[in-house]
């Protein structure tokens, strides 16, 4: 006998609209690749996003044909926006592990609809991240002497830096990512191959899906090699921002030089990298009809998420005036002070107003029901985290322990040129992802099928 | 007309009316061809001038400059490596004796300044000089510098001087030049030279003197008039009212325990600052065996030397005759007008100086009136100072007279048509003449006119002849200090543009057959010592730097009886702006030097600009912040200029900075600040009445330090004498102490010697010597006005300067911030290449090839000494600045971290004299480039780690303490704290007269 075992969590909205069969979920989300028209609107978004690459691409080739000096940094600000943007995009890089990992061992199957763009969310994000170290270099041509690797000089990267730690907490968590997304998207790749219907698409689509046939011992070592892939991505989770953190909570500079700054960066790159996926799930599933796929289930519980983890972040500024105050440290306490009172006073209570306040709406249901104010929050929240980053990067450096060499931090239209084309790289690859590849695991979705599930009974 | 230009018969007179229509006002041309415009002329000029042609075309920025400075010295490199004289270009197969390729000379030489001698101990390396420091045997430099010698160097190289012979602004020769100036004093011999002048800068040189004189002889009724726009002319009629002569005051700052300054800026100004400041600074340390003195500062606007003061009266330079009149009454003098005013402080600091008759000093600045000297000179007198700390000789300069007075009958014949012949010999007259002169004008009208300057200014402009001057360290010549001792001024370098000294000239034009400068110097010591010593004392005077037995003899003149000293003019609120040379730039003749110019001024920090100071109150009461643009109206001369509010200006008063608002100083120093001198009159040269408007426009001033308060750190320690001799633990016990051990990492084993540095901020007066020093010795590059102002000046030693008090009249605190060379460097944690280590004397190192440039170091440095290339700032790869470059140093490519190093090529060299002897480098051995070039002696290096170095014993002192050590940094570099010497009967409160 054969029985139905409901896939959701008791008690939960569907996580996908009623009267799906296989084939529908599959012509539903390959349709989108192969078979749907090029929208205007897609032409439209890649177009922008394009023009923003190439402004990336112009910003980036002046400043490696000048230097770096093109940017606001100065003595003492001697990290600028490059930091505050790299801290950013990798705390948006956050969630899509998060959701891929952690959510699939937690067997949260709500995740199933959300984790391919979520995880390839993560990758584009960590590129752009990983642009800006490299390119706020002084001599970005010699970034691979933070590697270690022989060489005849006998030299070896300086082991005590937490950027040397960067290289590896950074370059780890986009290989690892990479190769859970792309695993991940063999069996969807196998099925685009099966339904395309031009030479091209056939073939790249077939190198692509590396031979995948679907066959029950496939699917056996596939499910095992993804089980363990999940496992080595879930503590890069918590690894790869507490390591960014060390780059601030290892020096001395006062605002810096916090224990609690693992812990807090951490919770913070969830809530950013949330707060990225509901900014993109909402408009994609609007634009692209998904809401059977992506439910206002899947909708609360990121809201959710964002409240618990947005607390944390408060509790983490909570804690760094408490401790401004508790350390007697004349200069810790100089540095809040100054973050609250001083010349970026603005932005500090902009980010407590983006951050913290704005968030709190998402106690009430009809808030987290509401996909306008979602989006809005969501919205408000990337703000907030970049204000963080800004406020934690520029204010603690422009006024640290010499008044002499105070100094204020004012970007250049090199800057914002950047921080636009990096915007500008993400959505250029997130479009050519949408166009190309199924933004939605298709052998994920047809498993949470009503009876796609069967149990024997002998 | 040149028969170099080509024929173009075909002149368009049409379009040469219509052109001259279309001026405004009478115009220059050379020739019908340029009026036109031709196309021709035009390709005459590119062919004729092809290194203007193309780069002024294009009117460069800054930036754009300072390259093109750097290539700029290429070409100049050029004509270096040529001009070498002809029979010398061959290679060496012999080794010239005590020439070791790659190892430095030194030669002793001297600087004229205003006329008077530093003298000065060259480094030549390779033939290029590259270093300059004091000459210990000199007694106006005492092995010490100042910032205008350390950067002189740059103004040799300096692409912008000028090249070339020109008649009309075309190139001719110098022989082309003779003949013209001969035919013109051929001409004059019918009339004695009636109409002929000499206009010269303050002339000490006895060999320039000589040959004057002997023009004079020649046409016995030309004139000799000599000009200086920062003059002595009030102390010069001070000493005839008071003496009815002319003669130079000394001091003796050393055997002075009270000091009371009436405007006089003594630290920084005059031909004996260094002096000064050593002698001064050394009665500044407190020791078992010496009391510190005390100093009393008047003046308006704040300067080191107030800066310095244990007490200073802020207040309206006009006023400060009344002081001086009070002091005088209160001193004894008799048949003084009742001064008018009451100031609280004065009866306590007359009493100070009585107790201390004959150990006491008062001085007065050049811009006090004559009155003032005058009584300033019966106070000495009466308090017994005469003779101990204050001496009379005979004046060193050898036309002396009244400046002022000479350059108005000067312009007033120039005018009535009597001069025909002008020979400026230096100076910059039409720049800086007062404005009611209108010397240019006047100027005009001579027939023939000749300007003999480093560079192609707004004078040689204005001439038929402009002769290119040798820099002084390329030609023979000399100078007496302010003392008179005479030095030989030694060339290190054949001129570079083919210039000429001021004594060649005359001598070529008196049709002398001695031509060079060697013979001419030469020439005049042998008639002064005799045949029979001549080559014994030439010999040592050109080693020594100093020719034996010039110093000038004190005199004892008599006071006059019968003084007459005018009526005090009634202390008033009436606005005045008061007029002071530039701190960097002077009287503008370093305009175009980038060295000075990025020089943070001392107290404003500002570089690039003259921003006229002002104090906070006026500022508060006219709306008036930092950067904002007035209008100065001074009798009806106007100029706008932004403003800096200084704190401890005299209120109701405008400090205007001279040497700003150069039209043709050359390319760094074009169209920089504003010309004060366009409102400066000859009878009110110092001070004016002038009224104040706010504009609304704004400035953007690029200052080095934003923030001078000390924001309750401490920073600079400070205490007063009185509670350190009560207890000399009160300035260390503020901090609780940090364990030695306190670290994660194993500690590091002890080299053979720990370096490490003491600054006394007590004697340190913030001269900014060790800054331009440092910049020279560590080829530092300059950035120029728009990157300070992004905060990326690259100075590795930076003078911090913070005020505390109350703004009108607050305390100033100088303190010179090198490298801390931490035990425990912060920087060195987190940089990910381990471009900056840690060596086993204790330096903080940085391998420059290594950094990639995260900037990490920096950030995590509490000191922020650290300075970063954020674009190629240096002429990397260019022939060119090697000229100018240390070689023993690197020049730092864009990308990479900087900062100071200790002189760590010093100590390497100090090494491998040590070894090759086998023996222990001896303390003392190693100098960095600040402490040589400190005047104060306030920077002290040395092996800490040996108990019997000097350094080592004065980090044993009481005030010894390191900044921010709480951090547990164990910076090397640690302070001895300031103390203050305050009169206690004079209140805290009250400094404001």
């Amino acid at each position: 006998m054969v029985e139905e075992v409901s896939p959701s969590d008791p008690g939960g909205a569907p996580l996908i609209a009623a009267n799906y069969t296989y084939s529908s979920i599959t012509d539903r989300i390959a349709s989108i690749v192969l078979t749907r028209p090029t929208t205007l609107g897609w032409l439209a978004g890649f177009a922008l996003s394009c023009l923003l690459l190439i402004t990336l691409l112009g910003a980036v080739s002046y400043l490696l044909l000048r230097g770096v000096g093109i940017w606001g940094v100065n003595i003492p600000i001697a990290w600028g926006f490059a930091i505050v943007n790299f801290v950013w995009w990798i705390g948006i890089g956050h969630a899509g592990t998060l959701i891929s990992s952690i959510l699939l061992l937690l067997r949260q199957q709500w995740r199933t609809s959300i984790n391919r763009f979520a995880e390839a969310m993560t990758l584009f994000a960590v590129a752009c991240a990983g642009l800006f170290p490299l390119l706020h270099l002084g001599r970005p041509w010699f970034f691979y002497w933070l590697v270690p690797y022989p060489n005849t000089m006998g030299l070896w990267p300086q082991f005590r830096s937490p950027l040397v730690w960067d290289v590896f907490a950074v370059g780890t968590y986009l290989t690892v990512s990479f190769v859970f997304w792309f695993v991940g998207l063999i069996p969807d790749l196998a099925t685009l191959r099966d339904r395309a219907t031009h030479r091209w698409p056939k073939i790249v689509y077939g190198i692509l899906a590396m031979g995948w046939r679907g066959s029950a011992i496939h699917w056996r070592r596939y499910e095992s090699a993804y089980l363990l892939l999940a496992g080595l991505a879930t503590p890069l989770v918590v690894s790869v921002h507490t390591v960014v953190s060390f780059d601030f909570s290892v020096g001395i500079v006062p605002g810096w030089h916090s224990t609690i700054f693992p812990p807090y960066f951490v919770a913070g790159a969830i809530y950013s990298g949330f707060a990225m996926v509901a900014t993109l799930a909402i408009p994609i599933r609007a634009v692209y009809h998904l809401q059977d796929f992506i439910t206002m289930r899947h909708l609360q519980n990121m809201a959710k998420i964002m409240l618990a983890t947005g607390m944390i972040v408060a509790y983490g500024y909570m804690m760094e005036l408490f401790m401004a105050w508790f350390s007697g440290s004349l200069y810790e306490a100089y540095t809040m002070k100054n973050r609250m009172t001083g010349p970026y006073a603005i932005l500090y209570w902009g980010l407590i107003l983006t951050n913290i306040l704005i968030p709190q709406a998402l106690w009430f249901r009809r808030v987290r029901a509401s996909v306008p104010a979602l989006f809005a929050i969501s919205l408000s929240v990337n703000i907030g985290m970049w204000l963080e980053r800004f406020i934690i990067v520029v204010t603690s450096l422009h006024r640290d322990f010499m008044p002499s060499v105070w100094r204020m931090y004012s970007p250049t239209i090199w800057d914002w040129a950047t921080f636009a084309g990096s915007i500008g790289l993400f959505f250029f690859l997130l479009f050519l992802f949408i166009r190309f590849l199924p933004m939605i695991s298709i052998s994920e979705m047809r498993q949470i099928l009503p009876g796609s599930h069967v149990r024997s009974e002998s | 007309m040149d028969s170099k230009v080509p024929r173009n018969p075909s002149f368009d007179l049409a379009a040469i009316r219509s052109r001259l229509a279309s001026e405004n006002g009478p115009r220059f041309w050379r020739s019908l061809e340029e009026l036109a415009d031709s196309a021709i002329f035009t390709e005459y000029l590119r062919h004729e001038y092809p290194r203007q042609a193309s780069a002024l075309a294009e009117a460069p920025d800054r930036r754009q400059f300072l390259r093109l400075m750097a290539a700029s010295l290429a070409l100049a490199g050029i004509p270096a490596c040529s001009s070498a004289p002809p029979e010398k270009i061959v290679p060496y197969v012999i080794q010239p004796e005590n020439l070791v390729p790659g190892k430095p000379q030194y030669f002793a030489t001297a600087m004229p300044h205003t006329g008077y001698g530093i003298g000065l101990i060259a480094t030549s390396t390779m033939g290029r000089p590259t270093k300059i420091d004091g000459n210990p045997d000199h007694p106006a430099s005492l092995g010490a510098t100042d910032i205008f010698a350390q950067a002189s160097v740059l103004d040799l190289y300096d692409p912008d001087r000028s090249k070339a012979v020109t008649r009309d602004g075309r190139v001719s020769t110098f022989d082309a030049f003779l003949r013209a100036l001969s035919a013109e004093l051929e001409s004059a011999r019918t009339n004695d030279g009636a109409k002929i002048r000499i206009l010269t800068e303050t002339v000490t040189s006895p060999v320039l003197a000589s040959q004057i004189r002997t023009v004079l002889q020649k046409f016995p009724k030309a004139q000799w008039i000599s000009y200086e726009p920062v003059s002595d002319d009030n102390l010069r009629a001070g000493s005839q009212l008071a003496f009815g002569g002319y003669f130079d005051t000394q001091y003796r700052f050393d055997k002075a325990d009270v000091i009371l300054s009436l405007d006089s800026d003594f630290l920084s100004a005059g031909p004996a600052r260094i002096r000064i400041t050593r002698e001064f600074s050394q009665r500044r340390s407190v020791t078992a065996d010496t009391s510190m003195n005390r100093l009393y500062v008047a003046e308006p606007a704040m300067t080191i030397t107030g800066a310095m003061a244990d007490h200073r009266f802020p207040m309206r330079r006009s006023d400060i005759g009344n002081i001086a009149r009070a002091v005088a009454q209160r001193c004894g003098v008799q048949g003084i007008a009742m001064p008018v005013g009451a100031w609280p402080w004065l009866e306590a600091v007359v009493a100070d100086l009585k107790r201390h008759a004959g150990t006491s000093l008062v001085i007065a600045g050049p811009s006090q009136s004559p009155d003032v000297h005058a009584l300033i000179h019966s106070v000495n007198h009466q308090l017994n100072n005469t003779g101990v700390t204050v001496l009379q000789t005979d004046p060193v300069e050898e036309n002396p007279g009244d400046q002022r007075a000479s350059l108005q009958s000067l312009c007033e014949q120039m005018r009535s048509g009597s001069v025909d012949v002008l020979l400026i010999l230096g100076g910059n007259p039409v720049y800086t003449a007062p404005a009611d002169f209108d010397f240019a004008s006047g100027m005009d009208k001579v027939r023939f006119r000749m300007h003999l300057g480093l560079y192609d200014d707004e004078t040689s402009q204005r001439c038929h002849w402009h002769i290119p001057e040798a820099h002084y360290l390329e030609s023979w010549g000399d100078v007496r200090a302010y003392d008179g001792t005479a030095s030989i001024i030694q060339p290190l370098i054949n001129p570079l543009y083919g210039g000429k000294s001021a004594a060649e000239l005359v001598s070529a034009a008196l049709g002398n057959t001695l031509q060079s400068g060697y013979d001419i110097t030469r020439e005049y010591w042998r008639q002064q010592t005799g045949d029979s010593r001549f080559e014994t004392i030439w010999r040592q005077a050109v080693q020594k730097g100093v020719v034996p037995d010039t110093t000038f003899q004190m005199r004892t003149p008599k006071l006059l009886s019968n003084v007459q000293i005018g009526n005090p003019s009634p202390p008033s609120n009436e606005m005045e702006n008061v007029f002071c040379p530039d701190p960097t730039v002077f009287d503008g003749r370093f305009a175009n030097n980038g060295w000075l110019q990025e020089l943070p001024k001392p107290l404003s920090r500002l570089t690039w600009d003259n921003a006229a100071g002002i104090s906070p109150r006026t500022a508060e009461s006219h709306h008036l912040g930092n950067g904002d643009v007035i209008e100065i109206d001074s009798g009806g001369r106007k100029l706008e200029v932004p403003i800096w509010i200084s704190p401890g200006h005299a209120d109701d008063s405008v400090t205007l900075y001279l040497g700003y608002g150069r039209r043709r100083a050359g390319r760094v120093g074009n169209d920089l600040g504003t010309n004060a001198y366009s409102i400066r009159t000859s009878n009110a040269p110092w001070t004016a009445a002038a009224s104040v408007r706010k504009t609304g426009k704004r400035w953007p001033l690029a200052s080095t330090q934003l923030h001078q308060s000390m924001e309750d750190r401490d920073n600079v320690r400070t205490a007063t004498v009185a509670a350190y001799s009560r207890d000399s633990k009160t300035v260390s016990e503020k901090r609780p102490a940090v364990s030695k051990d306190l670290s994660l990492y194993p500690k590091r084993g002890a080299g053979d010697y720990a370096w490490g540095m003491s600054i006394d901020l007590n004697t340190c007066v913030g001269c900014n010597a060790c800054v331009v020093a440092c910049q020279a010795e560590n080829n530092i590059p300059i950035v120029g006005k728009s990157e300070v102002l992004r905060g990326r000046e690259m100075h590795w030693l930076r003078i911090d300067t913070y005020f505390r008090g109350e703004p009108d009249g607050p305390e100033a605190f100088f303190q010179p911030v090198p490298c801390m060379h931490c035990e425990n460097a912060p920087c060195e944690l987190v940089c990910p290449v381990a471009a900056t280590t840690h060596s086993s004397e204790g330096l903080n190192e940085m391998t420059y090839n290594r950094c990639v440039g995260t900037r990490y170091c920096s950030n995590n440095c509490p000191y922020k000494v650290r300075r970063f290339n954020f674009f190629q700032y240096s002429s990397y790869g260019e022939s060119t600045l090697e000229l100018l470059a240390n070689p023993e140093v690197s020049v730092r490519s864009r990308g990479v971290m900087e900062k100071c190093t200790y002189c760590v090529q010093r100590i390497n060299a100090a090494h491998i004299e040590a070894e090759k002897q086998d023996r222990p480098i001896r303390d003392g051995e190693v100098k960095t480039a600040c402490q040589v070039a400190c005047p104060a002696n306030a920077i002290v290096f040395g092996d800490v780690q040996n108990p019997g170095s000097d350094v080592a014993r004065l980090k044993a002192e009481a005030r010894n303490y390191g900044l921010l050590e709480e951090l547990n940094t164990r910076p090397r570099t640690t302070y001895l704290a300031r103390l203050s010497n305050r009169n206690p009967e004079i209140p805290a409160e009250g400094h404001h007269g």
